[in-house]
């Protein structure tokens, strides 16, 4: 992976105080890994208590279900430039293949469609390359009322 | 205690606490499972971790999601007698309402039931089950109880 400049830091770093706005994003430990717009990446580590089978020690679907769903809030707000009160209408995740326990998980998606009541999202989970998925998931989300926040405000708050 | 041992402990004694203690993500969401003459359910206890909006607020969709994906495998096991758990192939969540912040139910439907894979709808209900907030289709692989380990 290429060094990341100065700039996209700070950004990462703006994008990371929304990521954690949700309490149940904060408690599986998401972090922001990189902010691009076609491509958000997040992040969420291997922990103990996130194992989905005691035998191999695989981290539960659930876990990657929340990762993607997280991933793609964020793919959506960074292609609109703000944040817009909005919510899953539709999720779909296929398991290509098992998480390597004791390693982290990363989430990658892509908005690639955008309407004014409609969001149209892709992504997938996986540890090295998303050429190499442990996880694809595509998902439509609905936008709702309330403000529409501008970056400047979300990131000054 | 391993899985087998567990299923029918939780069988005789109809606590499935230990059961839902095995799987250390389903522990993670405090899930219950109730099972009543041969009707089985799921809740899920309002937790302040489990919020996606705090503006709402309303529950976040992954957490609404791992319950549902947890209690179709626990259907499963309950159901059937697996000798291993059973392994999510691909799993479609409608959200039709959003999560408020109180318990969470859920009902299984099992809509098909073949030889090597099954297929469940799940709802996830608060106030009524007439009144789903989600409701998911999953396929599950089943992993026949009389085929040893390591075996083709």
């Amino acid at each position: 992976m290429p060094e990341q400049s100065l700039a996209d830091e700070l950004v990462v770093q703006k994008w990371q105080q929304i990521t954690v706005i949700s309490p149940y994003s904060r408690e599986l430990g998401l972090t922001l890994h990189s902010v691009q717009p076609e491509w958000c990446v997040i992040k969420v580590p291997y922990e103990e208590r996130l194992i989905g089978n005691p035998k191999t020690r695989v981290i539960h679907g659930g876990v990657i279900t929340a990762l993607l769903d997280s991933c793609y809030g964020l793919a959506i707000f960074v292609r609109m430039n703000k944040l817009r009160g909005m919510a899953t209408l539709d999720l779909r995740i296929d398991y290509l293949k098992p998480a390597t326990p004791g390693r982290d998980i990363l989430g990658g998606a892509v908005c690639y469609k955008l309407n004014n009541e409609l969001a149209f999202v892709r992504g997938c989970a996986y540890h090295d390359t998303p050429d190499d998925p442990i996880a694809t998931s595509a998902a439509i989300f609905m936008f709702t009322g309330g403000p529409v926040i501008s970056l400047e405000e979300a990131f000054k708050a | 205690m391993n899985l087998n041992d567990v299923l029918t402990a939780s069988r005789a004694s109809r606590d499935w606490t230990p059961l839902v203690d095995l799987i250390p993500y389903a522990r993670f969401l405090n899930m219950r499972i109730e099972v009543k003459g041969d009707q089985f359910g799921a809740s899920l206890p309002f937790d302040q971790k489990l919020i996606g909006n705090p503006v709402l607020p309303a529950l976040h969709g992954g957490a609404i999601g791992g319950f549902l994906e947890c209690t179709g495998l626990f259907y499963l096991l309950w159901h059937m007698d697996s000798a291993d758990l059973p392994k999510t192939i691909n799993f479609s969540f409608e959200f039709l309402r959003s999560g408020r912040p109180e318990d969470v139910y859920a009902n299984v439907f099992m809509v098909k039931q073949g030889q090597r894979v099954a297929h469940l709808r799940i709802e996830a209900w608060q106030s009524s089950p007439d009144k789903p907030i989600a409701i998911g289709h999953g396929n599950f692989m089943l992993k026949p109880a009389t085929v040893s380990e390591g075996s083709p």
